[in-house]
């Protein structure tokens, strides 16, 4: 016993030192598994209002740009519009639907709400960013996140007022694509190497692919479908396997986020409800 | 400026920094990520006691990754730089008795040649811990060691016009 207390004694710093990294590597790995930790919560709101002041700042910066990115999405939206439409036929009537919230709630499928980026980054294997937007006004995990180019990511963790987001390029994030040309769909996956590019892969290589082709989210992603992920830029053909791998860079500059749509499914649960059902039948 | 004040200041500067300049910077390059918030270690007072100076890098090492929302992975890097800063004190200190004659480690303290050692030996350390750390899920080595040296040799170069730019008053302290 004496000698027990002895040992320690002596290796008292060593031992302090292997505890502490024992904590930080726990913390690391269970984080990643679990996507939340439970201080996270308070640590989130103090970091969120640290950033959204810097955010106020920087946000000067970045107007002309996200000027022009809103102008042609607003532009893309106004040629939907009813008006633009007109039918010599007097027998047909065109009428669009534009209710914002749907009362009876039985139809729609997506909801978008805004939110703005508070912090991101991009230097990172694993890259997150953060919303000033959470439980409170509706924002819950599993939701995704678009700008007005493109795919941005996913909401991993809510705390009142913020949200955190895993990007497109985080090495866990794995999001289904579809080619826009053929349909074929495959999934979107980052190597962590240049924010620049991401991977496309279980594409076959039966299907014909160009360098240049535009890569869309599927329908069986929890994003609409039909909304941008990038270009193809690159066409690598793997020896090992049936497939290609596809580069494709990203229509989004993740670098410069700042205001994005948090997109809510609303039958998600639903669905989810009848998958699991027949999981737990195996 | 009371020694305790002066380090709460420049941690908070240090991870503001880490944070919303070096981080925020657009990509340089994908074998370099500039880093310089560890430099708060290794400038900590020779006059701390081994636990509470590994307690202090863990608590650096946290602070900034509430912000990257990576909770452990600096703060891992950062208790291992804290427990290896003693012995490379002892093995560089030019003659018995500096750490009480001057405050903290610096050129003049240490010595010139002895304080670059110093300081780049810890940051190799600090980058290979981190980086092996974040490159567990793939194991490319090739590009974890290109990127610690490209990532070595910019934290350096910023760590060199740190010193530059911010003298440090180094008083000799006296018995008297």
């Amino acid at each position: 016993m004496r000698n027990i207390f002895a040992f320690i004694r002596r290796f008292s710093v060593l031992l302090f030192f292997l505890l502490l990294e024992i904590i930080s590597l726990t913390l690391l790995f269970r984080y990643n598994r679990f996507h939340q930790a439970a201080y996270m919560d308070t640590a989130g709101e103090i970091t969120g209002s640290i950033e959204a002041q810097y955010k106020k700042v920087n946000d000067y910066f970045h107007l002309k740009k996200e000027n022009e990115e809103l102008r042609r999405r607003l532009n893309e939206v106004q040629n939907q519009l009813l008006q633009n439409f007109s039918s010599p036929d007097s027998t047909q009537r065109i009428i669009t639907d534009s209710t914002s919230v749907d009362t009876s709630g039985e139809r729609r499928k997506f909801l978008y709400m805004d939110a703005e980026v508070v912090n991101n980054s991009v230097t990172q294997p694993n890259n997150y960013f953060t919303l000033h937007r959470g439980s409170k006004q509706s924002v819950q995990p599993g939701m995704v996140v678009i700008s007005a180019n493109g795919v941005a990511g996913v909401v991993l963790d809510v705390t009142e007022n913020f949200s955190t987001v895993m990007s497109m390029l985080n090495k866990q994030s794995r999001i289904s694509a579809s080619l826009k040309k053929t349909g074929e769909s495959g999934r979107i996956e980052w190597d962590g190497v240049n924010p620049r590019l991401v991977q496309l892969r279980d594409i076959p290589k039966s299907v014909k692919v160009q360098k240049g082709d535009t890569v869309i989210t599927s329908r069986y992603s929890d994003f609409p479908p039909g909304i941008m992920v990038g270009i193809i830029e690159k066409v690598i053909l793997e020896k090992s396997s049936n497939n290609y791998l596809l580069q494709v860079r990203p229509a989004n500059d993740f670098s410069r986020l700042q205001n994005v749509f948090v997109i809510s499914n609303l039958q998600r649960n639903e669905q989810l409800e009848l998958e699991n059902k027949l999981k737990k039948k195996k | 400026m009371s020694s305790l004040l002066r380090n709460i200041i420049r941690l908070i500067l240090f991870i503001l920094v880490q944070v919303f300049v070096l981080n925020k910077i657009p990509p340089l390059h994908q074998y370099i990520t500039p880093y310089i918030y560890y430099l708060f270690i290794l400038w900590l007072p020779f006059s701390m006691g081994r636990s509470s100076l590994l307690i202090v890098s863990f608590i650096t090492g946290l602070c900034l990754d509430f912000f990257t929302k990576s909770p452990g992975l600096h703060a891992a890097a950062c208790v291992a730089i804290g427990y290896l800063r003693p012995f490379f004190i002892n093995l560089l200190m030019p003659q018995q008795g500096a750490e009480f004659n001057y405050r903290e480690p610096s050129a003049t303290s240490l010595g010139f040649t002895q304080y670059v050692t110093y300081v780049s030996v810890l940051t190799v350390v600090h980058h290979t811990f981190l980086f092996t750390i974040q490159a567990f899920q793939f194991g490319n080595i090739f590009y974890l060691v290109l990127k610690t040296l490209g990532s070595t040799v910019i934290s350096l170069l910023l760590v060199t016009v740190i010193e530059i730019i911010f003298i440090r008053k180094q008083k000799f302290l006296t018995n008297t």
